[in-house]
């Protein structure tokens, strides 16, 4: 290992929070946006070495100013994690890459610079949250990134983009609040915030009521962080009247960091020791994410725009991520992590392709896309691929984690296991419904009005988007990447030997 | 040339033949159909290539890439898939043939999203066709559907959008809800989904279950119209003709019962199927479809919606032979597969033909065609034909080989049911037939019209030739068949 | 006794459940900033006793004091830090208030929701 390569995982953070508050001295915004893209990139990159360190099946560790755990602050990435930092880095570079055009329409050029600091704060933060291996470095982390994500969201000309970022402010504040209880519950119990510290004590502690406790407030406040079904609410107007970049961003992984949290706490700290632990995980939140997959797939059966639909169906996604990961399988968690990597990459697509759209039409109602395939075929084409990754056609990305969750549910065995098929494959055929309203609003509907001047969308951005899109076809047929990923972490996760 | 690369070679040349049409589609309407029947003789030249190979008995095969674990993307020739692929290719020429004929007479829009979705349904017809392992097949049932799609919806008007949406749901709900777990059921309890002949799923389930998945598999494949899968067929029928031909004779519908006695025999195993009792519902399923299908083709009085019913009923035909789980029976299945895929497109191209050149699409208008369309009407009553059994026609064949497998199975249910619906395929065929040329003319002045235009009747006069050619000259392709369900001489290669 | 030796831990839950009712039933947007920032000090104080031991003393290691009782001083730390989050989430909070008063020319979520169905 260069030495470099040793220090990767601190990096990761340090450099978007280094240049963030340099963004916003540099004038004029188009050099903002390029510092911010650069380092977006250079994240990216750097993700990719942590990637490429994971998949050797090491752990990698870094001591913060060399002070050994559990006294220092220790940062750990694993398979896992890695596989979110991919998602991460790259859906930020991605969206800014592709946004230039959509943020100059949407944000006055002055404000700018401050909102590619946001930007940049909002990546460090959950960059943060996926290195550390801290229970409190995780809290402050999140809550740099919840605080610039709120900036980000209330960017936007919208102005109903207000409200809804007060309300995710409250229900974040709670949500991390909530957290933060549990670890200080935990604290008392074991004297120590190093994840794996915490495991190794947590045998000798006498009583284990705090520890249920804590556990309670730890699952309800990273469930209201990631939006499990039903402490969704926060989540559609944010992700709806946020500027179209950002939402590309939060949509392909913030509420993903937040399980990826939850799935550690639970897995890696409290598997172990806590005996009952894996039949209360399962029967408290396979309800809620059948729950999720139906109640807000059939919401987004009726949506009449566009970005709420797409926002709904990340409630959905959501519950698909939390049903593998409650069968408590090494076939489950797998199957859990892998639809992370898949669904940010579908949603991404998606986005993306919401974005081109959003730069040409007057708004994103599916009325007022009437039309819009003849004037913008390719954006729409791109569209589609991610539609039906969305849905898991064969040969795209999410069809993959589709399979994964099947047979999954197929293990499981008995009328569960069935069920569970059944509730997996409904979910799939309500995403055929709701993605084709669209395809059909756009290629056969007739306009109401007579159409105005409507061109196919910038070419960078269109050509980022077909990146994605393509990115989904190559993902379906040669999944290596996140298998081994998620595989790795599942095994990680469970205590098994990779 | 190695047959591994013949293989890729039937998947690629429609994909970069739909490249090339497209291209050309800017530049002129004649460079277009050229390429079209360009890419079609080529694909016929690469698929008939592979021929002497599958009869010296070699089962060469090709891994293109491992998607997950265990789980490829493979292809592999064997006697099955190799009848479906060379049925498609020669078909498509034909087809493309007529359709120019069809689409330039009628003035259609979008002439060229038209030949590349077709030459991209092609493809994956291939894929179908020669697919080794479960996973693929799915894989290209997908793309079929989706390709198709266009195809389906291309007038583009509300009301045909609308039966497009339920053909797409039919399919999509089918495959997703039904075939798809099967598929994956079957890996996990196979750990495999490798074709192997005398199937992989002996010994690992049993009881009802078998029932069960086969139910997955029979319903999801809904391309094969068991009822009550049917509904998208008529639905489809807003279709251009030459569409509704590639649905109801090349392609999609063939696809699904394909794709049903391949599941039965290489996943399955008629053997082991046989001894389990809880498989038995698919004859009755089957029996029921065909009989309901011709009842109610019975009421039909538009042409189309009548030979949509019908081929709902012949579909069943080939359903039940596969059902009937005996050698003779799954033979008679292949060859009817060929049989009805003449006489269907027979049909098909006649009632384009009509449409084309006088707009008449009712039974009652068709009065005394006879006269003034000798060729199309001799054509569509050679395809009727064969649709009832009557020798001298292919029909008639496949009926005596299905026939055969259920004497072979002491199944009176069969045929009892084939009986029974040879006389229903009479009773609404038949009058038809004897209106077109004995009834009197009652066209009204100044919408005189003669024969349709001449690619049109050439295409439908080569299929009704090759339907009543079929009757004396089957005997390669049952040969062929025959390997299907008694061991061949080389053993088949694993991927 | 023991119940009311834990009085730390009550006022804590009391604190907590005031600033959670304020925050879910008032439609003042201001009133639920401050039952927000209620509910976070309570947090606070959770800690702030945990670290606490009887009899504690500061700990500063001085000659002849080894082996005094001395209370963690880490909760205070981690503290310190969660303070200032609560700080910033109140500052943005009222920042955003101060947006919505200027575009909707009210504080009061009702009035701001029926703006917007309009």
């Amino acid at each position: 290992m260069s030495s470099i390569d040793a220090h990767l995982p601190v990096l990761q953070v340090v450099v978007p929070l280094l240049v963030a508050p340099l963004v916003t001295i540099l004038r004029p915004s188009g050099l903002a946006w390029a510092a911010t893209t650069a380092t977006s990139f250079m994240a990216l990159m750097i993700a990719v070495g942590l990637t490429a360190g994971a998949l050797e099946g090491d752990i990698q560790r870094y001591e913060v100013g060399a002070w050994a755990a559990p006294y220092g602050i220790e940062l750990a990435v694993d398979s896992f994690g890695a596989l979110l930092l991919l998602i991460l880095t790259g859906a930020s570079t991605f969206a800014l890459l592709a946004g230039k055009a959509s943020l100059d329409q949407q944000i006055e050029s002055g404000r700018q610079p401050l909102f590619f600091s946001a930007w940049l704060l909002v990546l460090a933060g959950l960059a943060g949250i996926l290195v550390s291996a801290d229970a409190f470095n995780i809290f402050v982390f999140m809550e740099i990134s919840s605080l610039a994500s709120y900036v980000l969201i209330a960017g936007g000309p919208d102005r109903r983009a207000l409200p809804a970022v007060f309300k995710y402010l409250m229900m974040g504040t709670i949500g991390a609040t909530f957290y933060l209880i549990g670890i200080g519950l935990i604290y008392m119990m074991t004297g120590t915030l190093n994840l794996a510290d915490i495991q190794v004590r947590l045998v000798d502690v006498a009583g284990l009521r705090p520890v249920v406790v804590a556990i309670g407030f730890i699952t309800v406040g990273l469930g209201l962080k990631a939006a499990v079904f039903p402490l969704h609410v926060w989540l559609p107007n944010a992700y709806n009247f946020a500027p179209h970049a950002a939402t590309v961003l939060l949509a392909a992984c913030a509420a993903k960091v937040s399980l990826y949290v939850l799935l550690t706490f639970d897995f890696v700290v409290l598997q172990p020791v806590l005996p009952e632990h894996d039949p209360h995980f399962g029967a408290f939140l396979m309800p809620l994410a059948v729950l999720g997959i139906l109640a807000a797939s059939a919401v987004a059966l009726f949506e009449p725009n566009l970005k709420r639909l797409l926002a709904f169906s990340s409630v959905a996604q959501i519950g698909y991520i939390l049903l593998g990961a409650s069968m408590v399988s090494l076939p489950g968690v797998t199957a859990s992590l892998m639809h992370m990597f898949n669904h940010a990459l579908a949603k991404g697509a998606l986005f993306l392709a919401v974005m081109c759209l959003a730069t040409r039409l007057p708004s994103l109602e599916l009325d007022d896309l009437a039309g819009a395939a003849k004037r913008m075929p390719w954006t729409m084409a791109a569209f589609v691929v991610g539609g039906l990754s969305l849905i898991g056609i064969p040969g795209t990305a999410g069809f993959t984690s589709k399979w994964y969750l099947i047979s999954a549910s197929l293990e499981v065995g008995g009328a569960g296991g069935w069920l569970l098929i059944g509730v997996i494959v409904t979910g799939s055929l309500m995403a055929v419904v709701y993605i084709w309203r669209v395809v059909e609003a756009a290629w056969f509907r007739v306009p109401l009005a007579e159409p105005t001047e409507v061109r196919e969308a910038p070419a960078l951005m269109l050509s980022v988007t077909w990146l994605a899109a393509a990115a989904n076809v190559y993902f379906g047929l040669s999944p290596w990447l996140q298998t081994t990923l998620a595989s790795n972490g599942a095994r990680m996760l469970l205590g098994e030997a990779p | 040339m190695r047959p591994e690369t013949g293989i890729l070679l039937a998947l690629c040349v429609p994909l970069v033949g739909a490249l090339l049409i497209g291209l050309a589609g800017r530049v002129g309407p004649n460079l277009r159909e050229t390429m079209t029947l360009a890419t079609a003789t080529t694909l016929i030249a690469v698929v008939w290539n592979l021929l002497p190979e599958i009869f010296a008995g070699e089962r060469p095969g090709v891994t293109v890439t491992e998607v997950l674990p265990g789980i490829s993307i493979a292809f592999q020739l064997e006697p099955l898939g190799m009848m479906f692929a060379c049925l498609a290719s020669g078909l498509w020429l034909i087809n493309s043939i007529y359709s120019i004929g069809y689409m330039r007479g009628n003035r259609e829009q979008h002439q060229t999203r038209f030949y590349v979705m077709f030459s991209v349904s092609l493809a994956a017809t291939m894929g179908i066709a020669l697919a080794a392992n479960l996973f693929t097949l799915f894989l290209f049932y997908e793309m079929l559907t989706l390709a198709t799609y266009p195809l389906v919806a291309h007038k583009g008007d509300q009301a045909t959008v609308r039966s497009a949406r339920v053909y797409l749901g039919v399919l999509i709900v089918a495959s997703i809800g039904l075939l798809l777990p099967a598929v994956i059921w079957t890996y996990v309890l196979a750990g495999t989904g490798d074709f192997t002949p005398g199937g992989i799923l002996a010994g690992k389930i049993d009881g009802p279950l078998v029932g069960l998945l086969l139910a997955l598999f029979v319903f999801g494949a809904a391309k094969a119209a068991v009822m009550p899968m049917h509904l998208w067929l008529p639905a489809a029928m807003v279709a251009p003709t030459p569409v509704s031909a590639l649905l109801h004779a090349v392609a999609v519908v063939k696809a699904g019962v394909f794709v049903i006695t391949k599941i039965i025999v290489y996943v399955f195993g008629i053997d082991f199927l046989f001894a389990v009792p809880s498989s038995g519902w698919l004859t009755y399923a089957a029996a029921f479809t065909i009989i309901a299908a011709s009842v109610v083709a019975l009421r039909q009085q538009n042409l189309k919606r009548l030979l949509a019913y019908s081929t709902i009923g012949q579909l069943s035909y080939i359903v039940l032979a596969s059902a009937t789980l005996k050698p003779l029976a799954e033979v008679g299945a292949t060859v009817h597969m060929v049989a009805h895929a003449f006489g269907k497109i027979t049909l098909f191209f006649a009632a384009g033909a009509i449409y084309t050149a006088s707009k008449k699409t009712e039974l009652a208008q068709l009065r005394g065609i006879g006269q003034r369309m000798p060729w199309t009407m001799a054509a569509f009553t050679i395809g009727a034909l064969s649709m009832i059994g009557v020798p001298p026609t292919g029909g008639f064949v496949s009926k005596w080989y299905i026939l055969a497998g259920a004497f072979q199975a002491n199944n009176y249910l069969v045929l009892a049911t084939i009986i029974a619906s040879t006389a229903l395929n009479a009773a609404y065929f038949l009058p038809i037939i004897y209106m077109a040329w004995f009834g009197r003319d009652r066209t009204p002045a100044g919408q005189e019209h003669g024969e349709a235009p001449f690619a049109a009747v050439l295409a439908l006069t080569v299929t009704a030739f090759l339907t009543l050619a079929f009757f004396a000259f089957n005997q390669p392709l049952v040969e062929l068949e025959s390997q299907l369900v008694s061991p061949v001489p080389t053993v088949m290669q694993g991927n | 006794m023991n119940f009311l030796g834990l009085y730390n831990y009550w006022v804590f839950a009391v604190l907590l459940m005031i600033g959670f009712y304020a925050v879910v039933a008032k439609t003042n947007l201001v009133k639920k900033l401050m039952g927000l920032s209620l509910f976070q000090a309570a947090v606070f104080l959770l800690y702030i006793t945990m670290g606490k031991i009887s009899g504690g003393t500061a700990p500063i290691i001085q000659k002849g004091l080894e082996d005094a009782v001395f209370s963690n001083p880490l909760p205070q730390v981690l503290i310190l830090t969660a303070i200032v989050v609560g700080i910033s989430t109140t500052a943005l909070g009222l920042g955003i208030i101060v947006r919505i008063n200027e575009e909707y020319g009210s504080i009061d979520e009702r009035d701001v929701q029926e703006s917007d169905r309009r």
